[in-house]
Parts: C-alpha cells; structure tokens; sequence
C-alpha cells in the first residue's frame, strides 16, 4: 500500500511538472507566431532592418526565459505555503547555496521553452544564426532565465503566497517588450523611445538577436553581457537579502 | 425566472466581482496585461498607421482600444471560470447544490459577475483612451454601444469558461486555456487590419466570430457604425453565447447526474 501510494504521489507530481511544462514551452511560441501574423506587415515599414519573424524571434526566446524564471518564483511560493521551504531552510545547507540551487535550475529550464521555439522558428524560415550567434542567443537565455528566477524568488519571500503570481511574470513581460521588442529604437513612438533607449534589456535583446538578422561582432555582443551581469547582480543581491531575512 | 432567482444571480454575481477584487491573480488578467501590452503594442507598432493598406485613423491608440477591451473580455471570462473551478474544488457549489436555489442561477450569477467585470474593464480602457489622446469618432451613443458590446462579450466568453469549469470542476484545467485566448486572439483582427494580417491569421481572421465582435467595438471609435456591423457583432456574441450556455447546461446536468 506504501509503495501504491508512493507511485500516485510520483505520478501526481509528474504530471504537474509536465502540465507547467507544457505551458512554459507553449506560451512563447504562441506569442510568436502569433505576433510574426499580427505585425508581420511591419517589416514594410521604411527603416525595418529584416524580415518580422527574424526580428522577433530573440524576443519571443527571453520572453520564454522570463516565464520560466517568473515560473521558480511561484513554485517557491506553493512550497511556502505548503510549508516544505521551512523545512529546506532547517537543512544545513547554507541560504546562498539554497537560492544558487534555485536559480540555476532556471537557467537550465528556460532552455527548454527557447530550443522548442528555435525548432518552430527555423521550420517557417526564421533565418539560421549561425554557430557563434546561436550560442550567444542560448547564453543569453539562461541569463535571462537567471535574472528572471531571482526576481521571481525575491517576490516569493515577500509576499510568501502565489497570489504575487502575476507580478512576477508581469515584471519580465515588462523588462523583455519595453526594450526593441517590436520595432527598431528609431520606429518605437512616444514613451516607449526613451524606456526603450534606457532599458538595459535593449542590450540583452539585440545581443540576442544580432546573429538572426545579420552578423555576429563582439560590439553587439558584450553590452547585452555587461547588461545581463548587472542585473544579475542587483537581482540576485536582493534575492539573497530575502532569503538571510526569512525566518523560520 | 422568479424573483428569489434574481436575487441569487444578483448575490452570486456580487460575490464574484468582489472576490475578483480581493484576488490579484483573478483581476491581473483582466485590467493589468491588457493595459501592459495596450501602452506596449501602441508605442511599439505605432508606425503602422504609415503602412498604406491601414485604414485612416486619428492614432494607433484609437485602433488598439477594442482589441484590449476584447482581450480583458476574454480573459474575464477566464478568469470566471478559473474561480468557478475554485468553488466546485472548495465545496462551495455543493452546498449550493444543497440549497433551494435554481441550478441554472447559480451559472448565471457567475457570468452576471463577469458581465459586470467586462463592464468594468470596458470603462477603464474607454478611460485610459481618452485620457491618452484617443478620440471615439461617435461620441456618448458610440461609448454606450462599445460597453454594451463588451458586457454581452463577456457573458458569451464567461459561459465558455464555466462550461469548461463545469465539466472538469479543476482550476487548472480552466487556467490551462490562457495560451488559448491569445490564439484566438491572434487569429482575429484584434490587434491589426485584416487586411494586413499574414499567413493561415490572414485567412481565419475572416471567419472567426471575435473579428466581428471587435469591428463591432472598434466602427464607433475609427469611423462610424453601421447597422451591418453592429448585426454582424451581435450574431457572433449570439452564436458564441449560445455554445457557452449550451455547453454549461449540458455540464452542469451531467455533474448533478454524477452527484455534485
């Protein structure tokens, strides 16, 4: 009976995993397919540099990062509620070891989501990146997933309930289309110009991006990585001040 | 449907607008994401109104403004199902099982609730328009026409959403449908002409309902309506109401026949 109920409670827990899987792999590819048939006729626009799907694809790639990463922050609020965090906290494992463990697994999901899309993508003649420009993109992902999975758990330790769900994947919606998620900087409109001009994301995006829509140089390579350093730093500092402030 | 009915669909209809209020995860979908990716798609697409197949408008702003309306109905709906699906899961629905109430009511109160949520979610956005440089080309009788539009859409989507709930009585199966609202919401004109639209949108655009629900919006704000539109957005939201109410009915019998 013992090793019945095991089963059920293996099996329960596999088909949730699968289920959120499921969505963070379908929920970015939705968007980009759905986004290249929406705005597809953009890329008449004068001054549009590629084709739209070419454009796009970088954003749709950190978009699924940042639902990934968003995704660690609610996981972290059920396991709080439900209490099994407390118990995690009483293990002598240290707190940094505890939120790197977190984070990083993130970081290792958010490749799911992106090679899915990449296989769409290039099976409706998104062009070909490159070796160079593919790996940078992938790198770029797993940062991205990274600093996603800190604000998530940042948000988790405040709020301790899922109910902050939508302010965590709201966050990384917010940071990825506020940046040339649409357009190029000189098409943008209105607010969205400058937020997009001072957007650190802007880096991370065009980094991203560059290998889809022409060549690979390190110019348009190491600000999205000194931009992506940087929010992992101010992210993964307060997600640490949350873990030291959490009490048991 | 006798008084008493009316005051169970008015009290469950109350209960679902405030629950919708106290939970941030219920009222997000509907008020914060639309407004995100209304500010966002405006400023980032704008350029578009340059393209020469767009039709003459004042601003993007002012094409936009339906298809964030008719995404926060969608999603309205949604999020009434996903709540429903919350109260079969909590025993709230059996108890009212329990009661001398009309079964049907107990639907109907959940979807006045979202009714009343669309509503809502339609004056904010006609709000935010305006106060952002938007301008209704039809004036106080176009806006009453756009908030009548949006508060049936919102019952028409809310009996998909309960159907849905009725049927599998889990939350997660109801919240599993979000990814769906953006496909048929990328399958419509929501969010472009469709005449500008490319690939397998351009072609399903023409038939899917929620096309002429939001030309139906969208006339008394860029042009002007007429009659063949108007008719053409209520028979969608007749059609669509339809299948949502059958599909609850049918539910809901099949739970009472399987005991709550």
């Amino acid at each position: 009976m013992g090793w019945r109920k095991s089963m059920e409670a293996t099996w329960a827990l596999v088909r949730r995993a699968a289920n959120e899987l499921l969505r963070g792999v379908l929920a970015p590819t939705i968007f980009f397919l759905g986004l290249t048939s929406v705005f597809g006729a953009l890329d008449n626009l004068a001054g549009f540099p590629a084709p739209y799907k070419d454009w796009l694809i970088p954003v749709s790639l950190l978009q699924g990062a940042g639902f990934t990463g968003a995704a660690t922050g609610v996981n972290l609020a059920r396991d709080i509620e439900q209490g099994w965090f407390d118990r995690l906290l009483v293990s002598p494992a240290p707190r940094p070891v505890i939120l790197a463990g977190l984070v990083l697994s993130a970081a290792l999901r958010s490749l799911i989501p992106a090679i899915f899309l990449l296989i769409v993508g290039f099976a409706i003649g998104v062009q070909w990146p490159g070796l160079d420009g593919l790996l940078i993109a992938l790198l770029v992902v797993m940062g991205m997933g990274t600093v996603a999975a800190c604000w998530g758990t940042t948000l988790a330790l405040k709020y301790r309930s899922q109910s902050a769900a939508p302010l965590m994947q709201a966050g990384m919606l917010l940071l990825v289309l506020t940046t040339t998620a649409y357009a190029p900087l000189a098409l943008l409109t209105g607010w969205l110009h400058t937020v997009a001009r001072y957007n650190p994301v802007t880096q991370v995006v065009e980094a991203a991006r560059q290998g889809f829509i022409g060549s690979v140089t390190w110019g348009n390579t190491w600000p999205g990585l000194v931009a992506l350093a940087g929010l992992l730093a101010v992210l993964s500092a307060l997600a640490l001040r949350g873990m030291h402030r959490t009490a048991i | 449907m006798t008084r008493t009915d009316l005051r169970v669909v008015a009290a469950l209809g109350a209960r679902s607008v405030k629950q919708t209020f106290r939970r941030p995860q219920l009222l997000a979908p509907i008020v914060v994401f639309p407004s995100i990716l209304l500010a966002i798609q405006t400023a980032g697409a704008g350029q578009a109104v340059n393209l020469p197949e767009f039709p003459p408008v004042n601003s993007f702003l002012d094409f936009m403004l339906a298809g964030a309306m008719i995404q926060a109905t969608l999603l309205a709906g949604n999020s009434g199902g996903i709540a429903l699906a919350v109260d079969i899961e909590m025993g709230f629905t059996d108890r009212l099982l329990a009661a001398p109430i009309s079964r049907f009511g107990m639907v109907l109160g959940r979807l006045a609730g979202t009714g009343v949520l669309s509503l809502l979610a339609g004056i904010w956005f006609i709000v935010v328009g305006l106060i952002f440089g938007a301008q209704i080309n039809d004036g106080v009788p176009g806006v009453i026409v756009m908030l009548l539009l949006v508060t049936l859409s919102g019952l028409a989507f809310g009996g998909i959403g309960a159907a849905v709930a009725l049927r599998t009585g889990r939350a997660s199966v109801v919240q599993g449908l979000f990814p769906l609202v953006f496909v048929i919401l990328f399958l419509s004109s929501a969010f472009f002409p469709q005449d500008l639209l490319t690939g397998p949108a351009a072609t399903i655009a023409q038939y899917n309902p929620l096309s002429f629900i939001v030309e139906g919006i969208r006339d008394p704000v860029i042009s002007s309506l007429t009659w063949e539109v108007f008719g053409k957005a209520i028979a969608s939201l007749a059609l669509v109401g339809a299948i949502g109410i059958g599909l609850s009915a049918l539910a809901l019998r099949r739970r009472l026949r399987a005991g709550g």
